[in-house]
């Protein structure tokens, strides 16, 4: 795990090194992408996009969680959420369930994978407390709703975003939304965020935010805070480059989504 | 003809001035709300709509109900309904403009608000809704003025206006529907989620719209001298009768659905709404009395309002009858539809939502400013018909 990380950090520097600029690891994964479909190994590739199942085109960023090794960790998990409350200056209002804002917390197995089944669960499973974060769905009802477009999805990367200053704080993604994800402000956060992170924006009272995949520190060419922080329990990348750490990671091994049946199409994936 | 409003009897002022006070506090209460943020609600992270989108929601059943007055004198040309089709227009004008200010209480930005127009989305619902209630509005004011206008002046309204009359009708239907959708298009929200929704909207609004509209009409003939006629009062209690017994149909096929077929995402909301739902050993129950009250209102308006004996023989429990009957579908979906949406949340976990004082302060200031309106239109349509009579 340490190897794929010092790797993918290694890409990344260079990338920033090479004077790419702020979107440097959506260039890099989408040089890597035109690249492969550019020079097709065979003729099987030409086949494949005529009569084969559709090729996805583009860059969709995703996770995969790991929680065999949170479960032997729970550590991390506390870690990662730390790191997140932390670089995107989300208030702390003490447990209070009305105000509380939330872009990575934790969950049980019933409450985030609510339609699995749990007549017997294992003992890992019952002991184990369950990420929960924002899915970037491929296909999203908090942007079908939002009446502004201040919520919306980001072409070249598959992250569903904010612009907090349009949001006009009618909360019809948080009814959309069905992975309770999107948190409210319902007053000014500022008082209460503990330490101030500069390189962040904080919100103002009567706008809606979430998890925003780290944009931020992906500009930068860094990790997501979550993934740095829970060292290997988290995968991150780009799964329609198949030759991606995270594409294979999912050809390995069987992962599951929150609620496939609504059609979202999640792209955080978890492994049990 | 704004004119009429300016005088009145002693009693007119007086209401003018109890509602005025219930404004007052309802500015006061949104002054303070619009000064710390919507935590002066009690909204949360969990349930995330509370009383001001469910009366807006409601509201939006009344605007629409005067469609049923509108559509039997105008398309079937029901003399009868002569009298009072205005003041089923200027219910509608009444009702709009308090769930116009009920959507403006609940926004976290309101100085944002034209971003909806400034950015439009052909994607989301509230798009086509804000499109449709405004267009309502302006048809229901468009409408009532001139006709009323020709009225006084003892004319033939001007041919032109029968094209926006025509086109108010699908408007009507349509602000319920588009209504409906925001609820009825989002996954995830299982007691929403159901295509029942927008014909259960309507049947609730058809009901709702004219049994207020008859209990006002009671209300005039004491206090104004403006009598809408037994005839037209009882052809609206049978419309009302029909779209009441509707939308408990309707109700009882959401049960069916739920409990027969056993899915629990379907049996949930219904569950937390009228036998309380546990959960980790809790039972959370807060709506029960109040869906049972609903329950209980509107099947014995209907019965009231069913029996001949009862109903044309005494106008003291007509007016019951309507009172409950409004109030019945008031609570069905003024309260219970949009709360029990919430529950449970998606990680099903449930938080039952209280509304804050404030909140209802708020509340109150926009039915009472409602109130307002409706009296202002109503003296100006019952000043001109008795103008006419003199």
């Amino acid at each position: 795990m340490d190897n794929q990380r010092r790797k993918f950090l290694k890409i990344a520097g260079a990338s920033a090194l090479a004077g790419i600029g702020a979107p440097t690891l959506v260039k890099l994964t989408a040089g890597d992408a035109l690249a492969a479909a550019k020079a097709p190994a065979d003729g099987h590739g030409a086949a494949a996009k005529d009569h084969g199942p559709e090729v996805p085109a583009g860059i969709r960023l995703a996770m995969v969680i790991d929680m065999r090794v949170i479960a032997a960790k729970p550590h991390l998990l506390d870690k990662a959420i730390t790191a997140c409350n932390e670089v995107h200056n989300i208030p702390d209002f003490g447990g209070d369930r009305k105000n509380e804002i939330k872009w990575l917390w934790k969950a049980s197995f019933e409450a985030v994978l609510t339609d699995k089944s749990y007549t017997r669960l294992s003992k890992m499973v019952q002991n184990t407390d369950f990420p929960v974060l924002c899915n970037h769905c491929e296909n999203p009802p908090c942007v079908r709703a939002c009446p502004t477009k201040a919520t919306f999805k980001l072409e070249k990367n598959g992250i569903v975003a904010m612009d907090y200053h349009r949001c006009i704080g009618c909360r019809f993604c948080m009814a959309a939304c069905p992975y309770g994800a999107r948190s409210f402000n319902w007053q000014d956060p500022r008082p209460f965020v503990k330490k101030y992170n500069n390189d962040f924006p904080t919100r103002m009272r009567g706008v809606v935010e979430k998890c925003n995949f780290c944009s931020e520190r992906l500009a930068l060419g860094q990790e997501p805070a979550c993934v740095e922080a829970c060292e290997g329990a988290i995968t991150f990348g780009d799964i329609n480059d198949p030759h991606s750490e995270i594409s294979k990671v999912l050809d390995k091994e069987f992962t599951i989504q929150r609620k496939p049946t609504l059609g979202t199409n999640p792209s955080v994936f978890y492994i049990v | 003809m704004i004119e009429k409003t300016l005088k009145g009897k002693p009693a007119y002022w007086i209401w003018l001035a109890f509602l005025g006070m219930f404004m007052a506090v309802g500015a006061v209460c949104y002054a303070r709300q619009y000064l710390f943020g919507l935590g002066m609600t009690g909204m949360s992270r969990d349930v995330s709509w509370g009383l001001y989108i469910s009366q807006f929601t409601f509201l939006v059943g009344v605007a629409a109900g005067g469609v049923m007055l509108v559509l039997p004198y105008y398309i079937h040309n029901f003399k009868v309904f002569g009298r009072i089709t205005i003041l089923g227009e200027f219910l509608a004008i009444a009702a709009i403009v308090m769930c116009l200010l009920f959507i403006m209480a609940d926004l976290g930005q309101p100085l944002r608000a034209l971003n909806v127009v400034l950015h439009p989305t052909p994607n989301s619902m509230l798009f086509y809704d804000m499109i449709v209630l405004n267009g309502y509005l302006f048809l229901n004011i468009l409408c009532g003025w001139v006709i009323l206008t020709a009225e006084r002046k003892q004319v033939k309204p001007p041919k032109w206006i029968y094209f926006f009359v025509y086109l108010s009708i699908p408007f009507a239907v349509s602000i319920h529907t588009v209504t409906a959708m925001l609820y009825c298009g989002l996954p995830g929200r299982h007691f929403w989620l159901s295509a029942i929704i927008a014909p259960r909207f309507l049947a609730s609004a058809f009901a709702a719209g004219p049994a207020l509209i008859v209990l006002i009409s009671l209300i005039l003939k004491r206090v104004a001298n403006f009598d809408a006629g037994k005839e037209a009062v009882n052809k609206l209690v049978t419309i009302m009768i029909y779209s009441a017994m509707l939308n408990l149909f309707f109700i009882g096929l959401e049960f069916f659905v739920g409990y027969y077929s056993g899915v629990p995402g379907h049996k949930h909301a219904l569950q937390y709404l009228f036998f309380g739902l546990e959960h980790h050993g809790h039972v959370y129950n807060n709506l029960v009395p109040f869906m049972w009250t609903s329950i209980i209102f509107m099947i014995g308006s209907i019965a009231m309002l069913a029996t001949p004996a009862i109903r044309k023989g005494n106008e003291f429990i007509l007016g019951l009858a309507c009172l409950m009957l409004f109030t019945g579908l008031w609570i069905d979906k003024g309260l219970g539809f949009v709360f029990a949406g919430f529950i449970p949340n998606p990680l099903h976990e449930i938080t039952e939502y209280i509304p804050t004082a404030n909140e209802l302060g708020v509340t109150i200031g926009i039915w009472a400013t409602g109130f307002f309106i409706l009296t202002l239109l109503y003296k100006i349509a019952v000043s001109v018909e008795h103008e006419i009579e003199e």
